[in-house]
């Protein structure tokens, strides 16, 4: 069976193949951590099953629904897409890593007030999509949050409160 | 209140938890990742993987031969599986005995599971499971509603109901109209995918977590398939990423193969389907086929119908049984038929075997009665609300084609009345006429649509639920009932009720997952009716260990029994106060039982199938929604411009939550008329397995201009918990005023012609609906 062709963030080492080495250094949610991850593992399965991170979800593993959302060194990437071999010195962020000191993250308090989830199996993964598109400037309106968002979907159609908390969050931030 | 829109909800009642807009009870753990689904607990030391095996070149065929010693030949793998290691029935079926577990001698369908293959990691499963050599003779499959009824073959019996004299109403109607709807299915895509893992315990006992709507059936099957009995086996589910109906049977399979692999090895056991198979395996919303025929006197007031119903039932009956009762329940939407016959065959192809959706058959029943009133309004040249009022229930004109009468129509003509005011329909309409005579690429179109829902399970025994509450000594509650959580707010909602009865705040109430050695024998958690059951059922619980505390503490304190009230945190007895801990502690002590279960069966109906007669529903649940689209004549897309909805949710236990209810209901029901294409090629094979083939809505199909509004209600007639009315499943139909929207644009095209559009209304279907609409005026 063919190796999934990875698409995300490469990390400047990790494109030199010849720096490649079986162990992976990476920082999730500021814990450093050294792994030997099989080289056909993606960065997801490495979060869940290697690391027991489990806020983030498996909803379709390719590249499809968003729900695998975490940052790689501040920008949102896919988890299931990408090779976690890929990632040598990069700092992840999940949703476990969001919350500082017992604090939830404005986005997450948004969330809850604004009704933004139902079953919230999306909802780790919009969330971190959530917090790059107001970082990446891409939450103006309601209208440009729809487009920027339409990567991650809502199966329950929670979009109005997703959308609600975005605008609301990017306007305290 | 949100920037783009606006959500609405009449004042809440007074009462201190019920009728508040709490958030979800997991929203803290959803929002923090720290939400536990079936995929997230942690494996047992020594779990192993299971993934189906299936014949990838065939639809339907004569097994001729099996060869998986290559499977077991793969690395990892601990063991195969097949019909010969199933203790019990091969059948995984709800009750026809029609579902193998695997294939044994026929493939009915393109994905039927014929092996299982167990191994060390799911990585190794699924390579060892595409190296069977499978040997397959084929046989022509059947695949659509056409190549069935040609070969004559059903699932189930036909069944009808009639009202009246159909035959002299078309024979003497003074005039005729038909037409003919094909109406697409539509996939769950609940985001979580089918899970299950299974642990086996001593003495042949099993214990499964599982993502089901239904654990009891879950739990029943398993004992089937391992031959055990119903008490050995435990089925447990917290909460489901989704269901939406795809997980009130179809979750049954892959917990008996788990059950099964884990029996075999005495290990641990996960299956979770791969999204594709997910997607090929599982049944989905059925598709159909609707012909209709309706006699009508000048003024456009019906005088007859004749509906056909031919449902593309796949391989299995399933719930076909109910799922097309139910098409057949709503097939009147909102409308007096005068005389009727209202007909469905269940037809059999061999494609995966199609379930409940989210309605679970009444869209269907009710998109082709709305195709009727939109395709008559522009035979006639009126304004189709104006048509759909005419025809309305009324005093008088109530009784509906199966024979139960329409109390509360008042409620349907308040709601679209009031709609129509605030969405300002009349003066829109007028807007747009002239914005399509001056716009000769762009089209616009607006349709205001009604819903009626009728709330009951029509399988009568089904209506009947458990809970089961325990107060401890500290004062806290645990909570249990037989509905599943899937992201409805099921469990808020009960424990707001519970709190209620109590006296208490929401942080005193412990939710705890849904369990079949709790609450035994329970129905699904289905027909938009899991807070009627279980809030009721949980509501006589908790009143029953109150008014045990009442009889103690009155005895106790010498107060009457209505000097003691619970509220605040506190109980009051006459001048004296304490906390409910230090009453339980007391009650404790003179030993007094603080568990109680509760039970509660739905009053009041009495549907007889096999005579069609008697009352299904409790009652109904109404709303209406006014939609307007504009249509590119050039490309076929379409945008939703803006939509205003009322909804009846009865006195609601908690508007925040029924508001999303109402949203996604009408996002998704959108995502069926519109985007979600289901395709399979001429050999039988679903060609849209995954979301990249598939489109579901996103948040940037979501209309620009949405307002919600709660119906303010007076309370639920029937005597429901707390006044409420179910509020599942009825949104999902509001966007029917989409598709008709969009046959409002394509019919300005060219006065007085019927478009021919199918849903869903792909930019495709809208496409070619426009060029015949143009073909028609050239010619
Ligand atoms: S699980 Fe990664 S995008 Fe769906
Ligand atoms: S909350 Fe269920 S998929 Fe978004």
């Amino acid at each position: 069976m063919a190796v999934t062709p990875a698409v995300g963030t490469i990390s400047a080492a990790a494109q030199d193949s010849s720096t490649m080495t079986d162990t992976l250094r990476i920082s999730v949610n500021g814990t450093p951590h050294e792994l030997t991850p099989d080289p056909r593992q993606s960065l997801l399965d490495v979060l869940r099953e290697t690391l027991d991170l489990t806020g983030t979800k498996k909803g379709c593993n390719q590249g499809a629904c968003g729900a695998c959302t975490v940052l790689v060194d501040g920008k949102r990437v896919v988890s299931c897409l990408t090779l976690a071999a890929m990632h040598d010195g990069a700092e992840i962020t999940t949703i476990e890593g969001l919350a500082k000191g017992g604090e939830l993250h404005p986005l997450q308090t948004a969330f809850i007030e604004h009704d933004g989830l139902q079953c919230g199996f999306c909802t780790p993964g919009q969330i971190m999509s959530g917090v790059a598109c107001i970082a990446e400037g891409h939450a103006g309106s309601p209208e440009e949050i729809r487009f920027w968002m339409s990567g991650n979907i809502c199966r329950c159609g929670a979009y109005p409160g997703i959308v609600a908390a975005i605008t609301d969050a990017a306007e305290r931030a | 209140m949100q920037p783009d829109g606006t959500r609405e909800a009449p004042a809440a009642a007074a009462l201190a938890s019920v009728g508040q807009s709490l958030p979800h009870d997991s929203a803290i753990r959803h929002v923090s990742g720290s939400a536990v689904y079936v995929d997230d607990i942690r494996e047992p030391a020594g779990t192993l993987h299971v993934v189906p095996g299936w014949a990838r070149d065939a639809t339907r065929g004569r097994i001729v031969s099996l060869d998986l010693d290559p499977v077991r030949a793969h690395p990892g793998v601990v063991a195969v599986i097949g019909p010969a290691d199933i203790p019990g029935k091969n059948d995984v079926s709800p009750a026809l005995g029609d579902e193998p577990m695997f294939a044994e001698e026929e493939i009915l369908f393109w994905g039927q599971p014929l092996f299982a293959v167990v191994a060390t990691t799911r990585e190794a499963a699924r390579h060892a499971a595409r190296k069977a050599r499978i040997e397959v003779e084929d046989l022509p499959p059947l695949l659509t509603v056409e190549d069935a009824l040609a070969a004559d073959e059903t699932v189930l019996p036909d069944y009808q109901f009639r009202k009246g004299s159909p035959e002299t109403g078309l024979a003497t109607a003074s005039h005729l109209m038909e037409g003919s709807l094909r109406i697409g299915g539509q996939e769950h895509f609940y985001l979580e995918g089918q899970v299950s893992l299974a642990v086996p315990g001593e003495d042949g006992d099993m214990f499964v977590h599982t993502s089901s709507q239904h654990p009891s059936e879950t739990q029943h099957i398993i004992a089937r398939v391992l031959a055990v009995p119903d008490a050995a086996v435990t089925v447990e589910v917290r909460r489901m990423g989704g269901g939406f109906g795809g997980k009130e049977s179809q979750a049954n399979h892959w917990a008996a193969i788990a059950a099964i692999a884990a029996r075999a090895t005495g290990r641990p056991c996960k299956l979770r389907l791969d999204r594709d198979d997910d997607m090929i395996m599982t049944g989905k919303r059925h598709d159909f086929r609707v012909d209709w025929k309706l006699g009508h006197d000048a003024e456009g007031l019906l005088r007859v119908v004749d509906m056909r119903l031919f449902a593309r039932c796949g391989y299995s009956a399933d719930l076909s049984l109910g799922v097309v009762d139910r098409s057949m329940f709503h097939a009147d939407s909102s409308y007096y038929y005068p005389d009727a016959m209202i007909h469905s065959r269940r037809l059999k192809t061999h494609t995966c075997s199609n379930t409940a959706f989210r309605g679970f058959g009444g869209p269907q029943g009710m998109l082709a009665a709305e195709r009727m009133m939109d395709a008559l309004a522009i035979r006639l040249g009126v304004d189709p609300l104006d048509l759909r009022k005419r025809n309305f229930y009324r005093e008088g004109r109530d009784v509906t084609p199966y024979g139960m009468k329409v109390e509360e129509h008042a409620t349907l003509h308040a709601i679209v009345d009031q709609l129509e005011e605030s969405s300002d329909y009349r003066r829109r309409r007028q807007e747009i006429a002239s914005f399509n005579a001056s716009s000769p690429i762009l089209k616009k179109g607006l349709a205001l649509t009604p819903v009626k829902f009728g709330i009951s399970f029509t399988l009568k025994h089904l209506n009947q639920a458990g809970a089961l509450v325990h107060l401890y000594t500290d004062g806290s509650i645990h909570l249990n009932h037989g509905g599943t959580e899937m992201g409805q707010g099921l469990f808020q909602k009960v424990a707001q009720i519970v709190a209620e009865e109590f006296g208490v705040t929401l942080d005193k109430v412990k939710i705890t997952a849904t369990h079949t050695g709790k609450v035994p024998n329970t129905g699904p958690t289905a027909a938009s009716s899991g807070t009627d059951l279980n809030g009721m059922a949980a509501k006589i619980a908790a009143e029953t260990i109150r008014n045990r505390l009442v009889a103690f503490a009155a005895e106790r304190y010498q107060v009457p029994p209505d000097a003691i009230s619970f509220a605040d945190n506190s109980v009051q007895l006459g001048e004296r106060s304490m906390t409910l801990g230090e009453l339980a502690r007391e009650a404790h002590l003179a030993r007094i039982q603080l568990s109680a279960a509760g039970f509660y069966a739905t009053p009041n109906i009495t549907w007889d199938r096999p005579s069609a007669s008697g009352r299904p529903f409790f009652y109904f649940a109404y709303g209406a929604a006014c939609s307007e689209v504009t249509v590119d004549t050039m490309t076929g897309e379409m945008r939703v411009d803006r939509v205003d909805i009322l909804h009846d949710v009865g006195r609601s236990l908690n508007p925040a939550i029924d508001i999303g209810q109402i949203e996604g209901g009408f996002v998704q029901g959108m995502g069926w008329l519109t985007t979600e294409e289901l395709v399979w090629d001429d050999r039988g094979r679903l060609r849209t397995h995954a979301p990249s083939t598939y489109k579901i809505p996103t948040a940037s199909d979501v209309p620009e201009d949405f307002r919600v509004t709660l119906y303010a209600s007076a309370g639920n007639p029937s005597p429901t918990v707390y006044r409420s009315k179910a509020v599942g499943e009825p949104p999902v139909m509001l966007a029917i005023s989409v598709f008709s929207a969009i046959y409002d644009a394509l019919a300005s095209l060219n006065p007085g012609t019927i478009p021919d559009l199918d849903a869903p209304a792909t930019p495709e279907a809208i496409l070619h609906a426009v060029l015949s609409m143009k073909r028609s005026r050239a010619g």
